[in-house]
């Protein structure tokens, strides 16, 4: 008998390594991706990049320039993710199961952010181009309704865990709904939703790097610029004011994640 | 909890536990630390969100007009959508590249980030070790993933090595976080009971580490591949990866064909919410299996 179980457990990961293994090939066909050139490709891209890609003296000179643009796609960042966790709690509490109005109402909500959640916002920054040009408000909407799908979901997963009991205690008092939402969701669930809101905007700083590439402006059209003119000391300066903002961020939210969850 | 050995009296060290815990419920008053760092952090954000607002560099785009015309594309992209430039069978074929492209990533990152995922576990690998190697992954995850992709065109040319590369760059280092998390959670009785029967590292990695987090391998990778499938279709658009987000950045940047952005936002959509149920079930699957 046991013989068997470990037998069938055997045949199982093999047909899967199997599968694994065939998905792979075929994979490797399809994109035309080259293996031998992949794996020269990584000493070579550090060899150059150690031989060029770091900033000189000449290229601080861009710092002021490229620190406006930075400031910029913050604050697009911080911006779209606030406003986006607003609409996404309205949504989010429509769409719980322990707090929805109505089915329909339910269904509706949660279909909706489906659909923003899945196209992404490289997607969306290219539609927004046609009637926003390139404002700011390009990479705003771009950014706002992809963060509303993803805190959409979040939201109505962390309302269904935290608050299910004390909704149910609430109700049974006969507080009416909007007395449930502020005195029993809000509370349970705010440390929660900030945590995510902190996630939303690290993950949002990285995309409006890509959204603004493919629309022409913020930190994103900056090192296109200098990629593209072969300038790639001052691109390098890019990246690294990029990755200083996002540990700093990393930083800050994850000293009020250990404060307040 | 397992009752292993004689039973001993706890009484004493009980008690200053309850004690301990009575007082720090006590001492929790209404303006406590986290609810002032909330309302620090509430603040804050609302304050950056209304500077932004009033920074922003509107460049005389009127705002009722702009968003008029974006309902219109948005209506004429999902209602009228065709296709234009090519046929069906080959939108369905880049979709299919695409997702080749996520897959190999995904594959690549996670036979890599399972080896460091097991070198950077404080548990079963050395301190300064699993410091230095959490330190790199870190760095490596700050940078944007479409930045990876270009640096490595400059060495390999722009096409799909670049982007499998620079994808994968990036796979291996959010794996690598999530793995080596999840094999920190294992119990360090089971190391040391391995330990003490004489199973050397590889014994203990595959008997006890493995299996015990495997169910949480499985659905972090899964959702690194949903993630990789939506990074693909932007690495065709932004870096001539390939697949759907090249044709969907050629409809756009090139003919200028809304409809045609619909037709393949759909296909991406189709795929997108088809990898979301499948992960919802893997992950329910594998709740009921633990």
């Amino acid at each position: 008998m046991s013989a068997d179980v470990f037998a069938k457990k055997r045949r199982n990961s093999l047909l899967l390594l199997l599968i694994v293994g065939v998905a792979t090939i075929v994979s490797i066909i399809i994109t035309e991706y080259n293996m031998a050139k992949g794996f020269t490709s990584v000493p070579k891209a550090v060899q150059w990049a150690l031989s060029n890609f770091y900033p000189t003296k000449d290229s601080l000179a861009k710092l002021p320039d490229i620190l406006v643009k930075l400031k910029e796609t913050l604050l697009i960042s911080i911006a779209a993710t606030t406003v986006a966790a607003v609409l996404a709690f309205i949504f989010a509490v429509l769409g719980s199961n322990t707090t929805k109005v109505n089915r329909f109402f339910g269904s509706i909500s949660r279909g909706i952010a489906i659909i923003f959640r899945n196209i992404d916002v490289s997607v969306w920054s290219m539609v927004l181009l046609f009637s926003f040009g390139q404002s700011s408000f390009t990479g705003y909407f771009a950014l706002f309704f992809g963060s509303f799908g993803f805190l959409t979901r979040a939201f109505i997963e962390t309302i269904d865990e935290v608050s299910g009991s004390s909704v149910e205690a609430l109700q049974a008092t006969g507080a009416n709904y909007l007395t449930v939402i502020s005195q029993s969701v809000i509370p349970s669930t705010i440390p929660q939703m900030i945590s995510w809101v902190l996630f939303m905007i690290e993950t949002n700083i990285r995309n409006a790097t890509l959204v603004g590439l493919l629309t022409g402006s913020g930190i994103g059209f900056t090192f296109n610029l200098y990629y593209k003119s072969l300038n790639y000391d001052i691109a390098s300066l890019v990246v690294i004011t990029i990755i200083i903002s996002i540990l700093c961020i990393e930083f800050i939210s994850n000293y009020v994640r250990r404060v307040i969850l | 909890m397992q009752a292993e050995g004689p039973i001993k009296t706890f009484s004493l060290q009980t008690d200053k536990f309850l004690d301990n815990q009575l007082r720090e419920r006590l001492s929790k008053k209404p303006f406590s630390k986290s609810s002032i760092a909330i309302r620090t952090c509430g603040l804050l954000l609302i304050f950056l969100t209304i500077y932004a607002f009033i920074s922003f560099d509107y460049k005389d785009v009127n705002f009722i007009d702009a968003l008029l015309l974006t309902l219109d594309n948005l209506g004429k992209m999902f209602f009228e959508p065709h296709l234009k430039h090519f046929s069906f069978s080959h939108a369905l074929f880049q979709v299919l590249v695409t997702l080749g492209l996520a897959f190999l990533t995904t594959i690549f990152g996670a036979i890599i980030a399972l080896l460091l995922g097991l070198l950077a576990a404080e548990n079963i690998s050395s301190k300064p070790l699993s410091v230095v190697i959490k330190g790199t992954v870190a760095l490596i995850r700050a940078v944007p993933t479409v930045l990876w992709v270009l640096i490595f065109a400059v060495a390999a040319g722009l096409g799909s090595v670049a982007a499998v590369i620079g994808m994968t760059f990036h796979s291996i280092s959010y794996l690598v976080k999530a793995y080596s998390e999840s094999f920190e959670e294992l119990d360090k009785g089971a190391i040391e009971a391995l330990q003490a029967s004489g199973a050397n590292w590889w014994q203990i990695v595959f008997q006890a580490v493995i299996p015990s987090s495997i169910t949480y391998m499985v659905s972090w990778t899964f959702l690194r591949f949903e993630i990789n499938f939506a990074v693909a279709v932007a690495m065709g658009a932004a870096a001539g990866a390939g697949g759907i987000g090249f044709d969907m950045f050629m409809a756009s940047g090139f003919y200028f064909d809304l409809r045609e952005i619909g037709a393949i936002t759909y296909f991406i959509l189709i795929v997108a919410i088809c990898l979301e149920i499948f992960a919802t079930r893997i992950k329910k699957k594998l709740k009921v299996l633990s």
